[in-house]
């Protein structure tokens, strides 16, 4: 365990190393603030509440969270590190947790870094905070859904450009897959039980409840389940490709 | 000790390692040598676990790769081709990442990494990225970071590729201080490399070990191996000089002038010719025996494969 903390601590370093942490905190936390107040209308609802502000993450990190992963394991085949950190003694499975720990902290200090918004919400009125913790804690394991998805496709490819547009299409089919779009191309000829087995596989059904403060097993085992499928899926492909 | 039985690697239907077999000894310093694609990368891949034989069996410190790679892999540096490093780190970080790694604390890890910076000359480089270094100290981090936990297996591929005849020179300096109780496996197409710090060569061409002996064995194929070359410094009659007992063969270089003189079965004909030379009074100005041409054994070694 203690090869997971090191590799953590090397990624963590790298992401700081290069603006790539600081970009991305300052674009989470600019886009962040635009979509909760002037498409969320967090002001004019008049409810002290976070729920505009949460109901935009899956949509965030559509897009956010597959830039942060897609440099993982394609830059160092890339590079060809991938040689020299599978011939260390560190197992595959251990370096994959160090990445992804280490992306997902990164995630974590985004969302903490929006502590003004919880200040706000509280000088202006008195909200239920245990929703709200409820909610950011929601967001980061969506957020850690996200990012073994793009960590995945990471591993597919040698190229970063290719991984973030992978991600980005199989995140986005998870996120809509309850909604309209989706199930509409399904509706009048697949069984109710296909429908509802797709729609159960939405990001924004599971992730509504959270953000409401219901912290519901079902949900939290579905990120954590969808979590850990996409991890060791990169596992294996890693395993397969690290050579090519 | 490396034991390794009919280690076979396939790309799809490209055979790239064909049934290798070898053991080697603690206080070897083997030398693969081969044409570009020959083999050798593969071959130490799969010696350093990062990949998996598709037949055969890699045995080292007495366990067997498939059961003991993390614990083997404890034993192994490994320079991989091209030295490949972690741009974003300086050269203190990385080597401080790899001493983690390597289970190295506190004042250890850092009298080790003072020790290896010295080794290879790091310490005007040690805090900037390595992204920034030249070819030549990338690829002395890529040694430092191999050296660092004082491994029993040393495993280099193309060490000094890249670097200039001084730090070349420097590379072989240390691979030959190295304790004299651990096997160093180099690979390189630098034909005097071999000569200049190994006691082994191998040599690998189209997945084949075809010669693996010392380098003076390999010399002595060479049809130069104590031969001797002369010139003189206006012309004379050097027909006497092919009659010799014990000289096989003649050969006049046209353009240089140069007459080399082939003996028999490698023996050494030295004093017979500086007799003649003596006898007849022959002008000569250059008079020196060949250590035996290792290209052109090289060529007829990997030639005669490629040629079947």
């Amino acid at each position: 365990m203690s090869m997971v903390s090191v590799v953590f601590r090397r990624e963590l370093a790298s992401f700081f190393a290069t603006p790539v942490a600081y970009v991305f905190v300052t674009i989470f936390l600019v886009m962040s603030g635009v979509f909760a107040f002037f498409i969320g209308n967090l002001y004019e609802r008049g409810q002290a509440d976070l729920l505009p502000f949460f109901n935009f993450h899956p949509w965030l990190y559509l897009f956010l969270v597959p830039a942060i992963a897609m440099r993982s394991w394609s830059e160092e085949r890339k590079s060809g590190t991938i040689e020299l950190l599978m011939t260390l003694p560190i197992s595959t499975f251990e370096a994959l947790l160090g990445k992804f720990l280490a992306a997902w902290s990164v995630l974590g200090l985004s969302l903490i870094l929006t502590f003004p918004m919880w200040l706000t919400v509280n000088y202006l009125g008195d909200p239920d905070n245990g929703i709200i913790i409820a909610a950011y804690l929601g967001s980061w394991l969506m957020a850690g859904a996200f990012l073994a998805i793009g960590m995945c496709m990471s591993a597919l490819t040698k190229n970063q450009v290719i991984a973030f547009i992978l991600a980005v299409v199989v995140c986005f089919l998870f996120v809509v897959s309850g909604s309209g779009i989706v199930l509409d191309a399904f509706k009048g000829w697949a069984p109710s039980l296909v429908i509802d087995t797709i729609a159960s596989f939405s990001f924004l059904t599971h992730f509504e409840s959270l953000a409401k403060g219901v912290i519901a097993l079902n949900d939290v085992g579905y990120f954590l389940i969808l979590m850990g499928t996409w991890l060791y899926a990169s596992l294996l492909i890693i395993e397969q490709k690290k050579a090519d | 000790m490396i034991s390794v039985k009919n280690l076979t690697k396939c790309f799809g239907d490209m055979v790239a390692v064909d049934g290798l077999s070898f053991d080697i000894r603690p206080g070897e310093v083997v030398g693969f040598l081969g044409p570009n694609g020959a083999g050798k990368s593969t071959t130490m891949k799969m010696l350093t676990g990062f990949l998996a034989p598709s037949e055969g069996e890699i045995r080292i410190a007495d366990r067997a790769m498939q059961d003991g790679s993390r614990v083997i892999r404890q034993h192994i540096g490994y320079l991989p081709e091209g030295a490949p490093a972690y741009g974003d780190m300086t050269t203190y970080q990385f080597l401080r990442f790899i001493a983690q790694v390597r289970g190295l604390k506190g004042r250890d890890s850092e009298r080790r990494i003072e020790e290896v910076v010295a080794q290879v000359e790091l310490a005007e480089v040690l805090n900037k990225p390595i992204e920034n270094l030249s070819k030549g100290f990338k690829r002395r981090v890529g040694l430092a970071q191999a050296i660092l936990h004082d491994p029993d297996i040393l495993i280099l591929d193309e060490p000094t590729d890249g670097l200039d005849p001084n730090q070349k020179h420097q590379v072989r300096r240390l691979i030959q201080n190295l304790a004299k109780d651990k096997i160093v496996i180099v690979s390189t197409h630098i034909l005097e490399e071999v000569t200049a710090v190994c006691n082994r060569v191998m040599i690998i061409a189209e997945g084949k070990l075809l010669f693996d002996n010392t380098p003076e064995a390999l010399l002595q194929k060479s049809r130069y191996y104590r031969a001797v070359t002369l010139h003189m410094s206006y012309s004379a009659d050097i027909s006497g000089l092919a009659e010799i007992d014990g000289v096989d063969d003649m050969e006049v270089d046209q353009k240089t002038g140069r007459v080399t003189l082939f003996p028999h079965d490698n023996t050494e004909i030295l004093h017979l010719v500086t007799e003649h030379i003596q006898l007849r009074k022959l002008p000569v100005d250059t008079l020196f025996v060949e250590q035996g041409r290792l290209d052109e054994v090289f060529r007829e070694i990997t030639q005669r494969e490629t040629a079947k």
